[in-house]
């Protein structure tokens, strides 16, 4: 496994998200929240860029006539058919059985940790004041 | 460099052997591109009264689509206009990484369904001379299909003798939903025509003729709406079998597109018990009505029915026969097939040769 330097913090507000393509494989890491979540950018249904979809949330009903809005914006929609998927998880909200979306495990890392470590970071400049979004591959 | 940003191009596969994508559907990137081919006083026209359709809700489609104009939301082009409307991106999206050998247009939004029958006819003619400028002429691969103002039996016959022998166009298109079920005899013109220059006759779900998508009135959902397309088609082949235009134009292919197939089976196995003890009703029928079904009918595989158990699907396609299903993607709309996903395993070579190009070059007769 891999760990692969993919941008600083700042760079990466709330509500954004930021495609790559990591040893071959597309994948777009999201901040929701000020969290970070990283996802393969293919849908697992019929192959769509998945991550390029909108931001939408989960709706829910326990009965006809009421339903409740959650997970506003963390829940992905693939620009092709509609799937939606958790960004925490990869869980499908239609087909959670067959089909799930490859989530890969993001991390914050002081720039201190980031320069000594054994980093792919080619195309940032690492400084050791900064905070740095860390993907394992 | 392992890390860079947005890559270029979000097809994720491409395929080396050809095939048909017998639903495309083309959009103009502004009103303004049809006007060149259509006479100045319509250009006015349209702008003092606009258009009147059957439907109401003009504004709009009658229900919301799932993504914006119903498409992909990956098919923008970059260069602006809506989706389906730029040669260069679609060459790019889907023709070159998919090795599309013969794509079929299916212009929706057209002069199709106007009560204006003068109207229909001038933006209809227009949609097929934009056609050719637009898109056959600069890529082979594509095929246009004649659009006619449906409503008006003999300006339609025109139309399409007018285009007789012309290869730009490999078939003649009508919507499901119109004034009257398909079969009765104000659209016979259009199936004499088409039998006489030999193409033919698609009818592609979608339409605006007045009437509700179901029998028992306007639903509530865009869902419903996607599943009524399949009760609307088998009104449209009820009425084609029962009013006697394959016995009247034996010659007459017609395509069923984009509604499904799965259902065909169950409505010709209850279309031929009725006929047995209702053949004197119609009885210039001379074979079963299942008969007429399998021998004059070919379906377009998006949406393409997805049974738990994949042996449904292969007995529903025996039924009615892997010579007649044509592979389609339905581009740019977003319930697109993606070709290397959307047949399972266990089909024999000739079969799949057959349904993703073969059957389609035949009907369509491209060499």
């Amino acid at each position: 496994m891999t760990r692969h330097v993919i941008a600083a913090v700042d760079e990466l507000p709330p509500g954004t998200r930021k495609f790559l393509d990591i040893d071959g494989r597309p994948i777009a890491i999201f901040n929701i929240k000020g969290e970070f979540f990283g996802l393969l950018n293919r849908c697992p249904h019929q192959g769509a860029a998945l991550c390029e979809g909108p931001l939408i949330g989960l709706a829910q009903s326990s009965d006809p006539g009421e339903i409740e809005y959650t997970k506003l914006g963390e829940i992905i929609r693939c620009p092709w058919h509609g799937w939606e998927f958790d960004i925490r998880t990869g869980q499908s909200y239609c087909d959670p059985k067959r089909f799930r979306a490859r989530a890969y495990p993001v991390n914050v890392e002081p720039g201190t940790a980031v320069v000594k470590g054994p980093y792919v970071a080619e195309t940032i400049a690492v400084s050791v004041e900064s905070d740095y979004v860390v993907v394992d591959l | 460099m392992n890390v860079q940003f947005r890559p270029e191009s979000s097809a994720s596969v491409s395929i080396k052997t050809a095939i048909a994508d017998c639903d495309i559907h083309p959009a103009r990137a502004t009103n303004d591109e049809l006007f060149p081919f259509m006479a100045k006083r319509w250009h006015s026209h349209l702008d003092t009264y606009g258009k009147q359709a059957y439907h109401g809700m003009m504004e709009g489609p009658p229900y919301p689509k799932a993504q914006p104009n119903a498409s992909r939301r990956d098919a923008w082009p970059p260069e602006g206009g809506p989706q389906g409307s730029s040669l260069s991106f679609m060459q790019k999206q889907l023709l070159d990484p998919y090795s599309v050998a013969l794509g079929v247009l299916n212009p929706l939004n057209s002069g199709q369904g106007l009560r204006n029958q003068d109207m229909a006819g001038a933006i209809c003619s227009a949609i097929n001379d934009w056609q050719i400028e637009k898109w056959t002429s600069k890529d082979r691969r594509l095929k246009g299909s004649i659009v006619v103002a449906n409503e008006d039996g003999v300006a339609a016959a025109a139309e399409i003798r007018k285009r007789a022998g012309d290869p730009n166009f490999v078939q003649v298109l009508l919507l499901s939903r119109n004034v009257e079920p398909l079969g009765q005899r104000r659209y016979w013109p259009v199936y004499e025509a088409a039998q006489e220059i030999g193409l033919p006759v698609g009818v592609h779900a979608f339409g605006f003729g007045g009437n509700p998508l179901t029998p028992s009135g306007w639903p509530s959902f865009y869902i419903e709406e996607m599943v009524g397309h399949a009760q609307c088609q088998q009104t449209v082949l009820a009425s084609l079998v029962l009013e006697g235009v394959f016995e009247r134009f034996p010659k007459l292919k017609m395509v069923m597109i984009e509604a499904g197939f799965g259902w065909a089976p169950s409505l010709g196995w209850r279309l031929d018990k009725s006929f047995e003890r209702l053949h004197s009703e119609v009885p210039y029928l001379k074979r079963k009505p299942s008969e007429y079904i399998r021998d004059h009918i070919w379906w377009t595989t998006q949406p393409m029915e997805d049974p738990e158990r994949r042996d449904h699907l292969f007995q529903t396609i025996e039924w009615i026969g892997w010579d007649k299903l044509l592979f389609a993607t339905d581009y740019p709309h977003w319930d697109f097939d993606e070709p290397s996903r959307v047949l399972p395993p266990g089909v024999s070579e000739a079969n799949r040769e057959a349904f993703y190009l073969g059957n389609a070059k035949k009907l369509y007769g491209i060499a």
